[in-house]
């Protein structure tokens, strides 16, 4: 029912764990199964230096945090801001329909470290 | 390595199931109800498998009804009750731990101006006679309640809940899914029980076949119109391979049930004492001695069971979850819900069902394979204390 890109992502996770010294973290839970991603970040210049991921769910919200933290390292936070996850769920050739909110908490763990850290930053 | 640990989900078809078939789909391929030398000899193969497999359940041949499988035989044993209780008898009871084919017939019943109880089970998954008697009425049509539980293997005191009902009152019909049961344990099939249902492909015969047994004098009416095959009861053209298969499989399942069980438990038992020894933070789901003899059920701590699965399937273990995510309807297993987990820790379940075919070196495999599984799942988990090696506060009383 996954695509290979999924399943490649799911196998071989990129940048999963926590930054260290991370500067921006969101956490963000999804009502409709229940499963939960967290995204940490270091940015600076308004740039996404470092971001990883740690998620409590299927086989989809793994892959899809896997490929989001691909999709957005390096990237200055105002382009990561603009991440979807239809963007997500193309990156890795489709999802199965029930599996689409998934991609989903991708997208809102991104937007919420990113609000992590403005509303850390002085001024 | 591949290890098949899902034969609560399907069972691979059996030799002896394979050769029976055979015949009836190359040569003898004629209509059972037709007249001529071809389609008698089909329609006696036909009545010789009805009565090896009756005679395996210690029921009499006209008792058995040949059917799609066990989600029909379910379907019929509902639906006919409820239109054979007439307006006097508008109320259906099931147990918090039946299959799907059960719940969502009762749920289509209910919308259909039925009303319908649950019987609650305990913490093991068991139904007490005090608690389903609590739920019965005057105007109860039926009671359905599982033989044997397929997520957690918890076997239900048949024999006994059925007397309770009838001792309510007996007219209320009583059924039983038999789907996990049959061909490994023995059934409880005392003059309480008034119906139950089977399925071929659980006990090593064919998919897409099963049976539901209606005792003599029961008149439950027919679900599916058509031709009048079954006696008139069960209309379509008589799949005589499949009735053969059936019949192979549980005579083969039967004649060996003490080894095949023994067999089966002591792996299970193996798989059960070597991953509760691995893997800290997990739990045995269902009844402890109570069990279907292959079904071994975990919860894991702060690990999501499709992960989990898709995990093993990397290492060659096929097994299966009740998690929400696992489910095409997002909801975790109503079952791991009735047995009191919160919906967060039923996200953690896997289950494990083998057979007498598995081997103990299989069983290494698995053990060493869940709990590699589980490592990798609980080093992604935001709610697993990686430094701490337990899962974050509030899980921890779960597994203790
Ligand atoms: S995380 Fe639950 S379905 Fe994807």
């Amino acid at each position: 029912m996954y695509s290979e890109r999924v399943m490649d992502h799911f196998n071989n996770p990129r940048n999963m764990g926590e930054v260290e010294n991370y500067n921006a973290k969101g956490t963000v839970g999804n009502a409709k199964c229940g499963d939960i991603m967290q995204i940490t970040m270091k940015i600076e210049d308004e740039t996404i230096q470092d971001v990883k991921f740690k998620t409590f769910g299927c086989g989809a919200a793994v892959a899809t945090s896997s490929i989001a933290t691909e999709m957005v390292m390096g990237k200055p936070v105002e382009e990561a801001l603009r991440l979807t996850n239809s963007a997500v769920v193309e990156a890795l050739e489709g999802l199965p329909p029930v599996k689409i909110h998934c991609s989903v908490l991708a997208e809102e763990a991104i937007k919420a470290a990113i609000e992590d850290y403005r509303s850390r930053a002085p001024g | 390595m591949f290890v098949y640990c899902d034969n609560a989900a399907t069972t691979p078809l059996c030799k002896q199931a394979l050769e029976a078939m055979m015949p009836w789909l190359e040569t003898g391929y004629g209509n059972a109800s037709s007249i001529y030398k071809l389609a008698r000899e089909a329609k006696r193969a036909l009545e010789d498998a009805r009565r090896t497999a009756a005679d395996c359940l210690g029921v009499a041949a006209e008792e058995l009804y040949f059917t799609s499988g066990g989600t029909e035989s379910d379907n019929w044993a509902l639906k006919g009750a409820c239109e054979l209780g007439g307006d006097a008898r508008r109320h259906i009871v099931i147990s918090a731990v039946e299959h799907h084919a059960v719940v969502n017939t009762a749920e289509y019943l209910q919308k259909k101006g039925y009303s319908l109880s649950e019987a609650p089970v305990n913490a093991s998954g068991t139904v007490k006679p005090d608690a389903l008697r609590s739920v019965l009425r005057p105007g109860t049509a039926i009671v359905s309640v599982i033989s044997a539980n397929n997520e957690i293997g918890t076997v239900q005191p048949i024999a006994e809940l059925a007397r309770t009902v009838k001792e309510f009152d007996k007219e209320i019909l009583f059924h039983t899914d038999a789907v996990q049961a049959a061909g490994h344990i023995p059934l409880d099939v005392t003059p309480d029980v008034d119906m139950f249902s089977l399925s071929a492909h659980k006990f090593g015969g064919p998919k897409g076949f099963g049976a539901l047994y209606i005792k003599s004098g029961v008149k439950l009416p027919p679900l599916l119109h058509g031709g009048g095959h079954e006696r008139g009861r069960r209309s379509s053209t008589e799949n005589v391979a499949g009735a053969a298969g059936l019949a192979a499989a549980l005579e083969y399942m039967t004649g060996n049930r003490e080894a095949f069980a023994e067999k089966a438990a002591a792996l299970r038992d193996k798989l059960i004492g070597g991953i509760l020894a691995a893997v800290p933070y997990c739990r045995v789901t269902g009844h402890r001695e109570r069990r279907l003899p292959g079904t071994a059920s975990f919860i894991f701590a702060a690990v999501e069971g499709e992960s989990l699965v898709l995990q093993l399937d990397t290492m060659g273990v096929a097994g299966s979850s009740g998690s929400a995510c696992a489910s095409a309807s997002l909801d975790p297993s109503h079952v791991l819900l009735a047995i009191g987990l919160p919906h967060e820790v039923a996200h953690g379940s896997l289950r494990l069902t083998v057979s007498h075919a598995n081997t103990d070196k299989e069983m290494d495999h698995v053990i060493q394979s869940v709990k590699t599984a589980v490592e990798r799942c609980r080093s992604m988990s935001p709610l697993w204390n990686a430094a701490e090696s337990c899962p974050v506060e509030g899980f921890l009383r779960f597994y203790e």
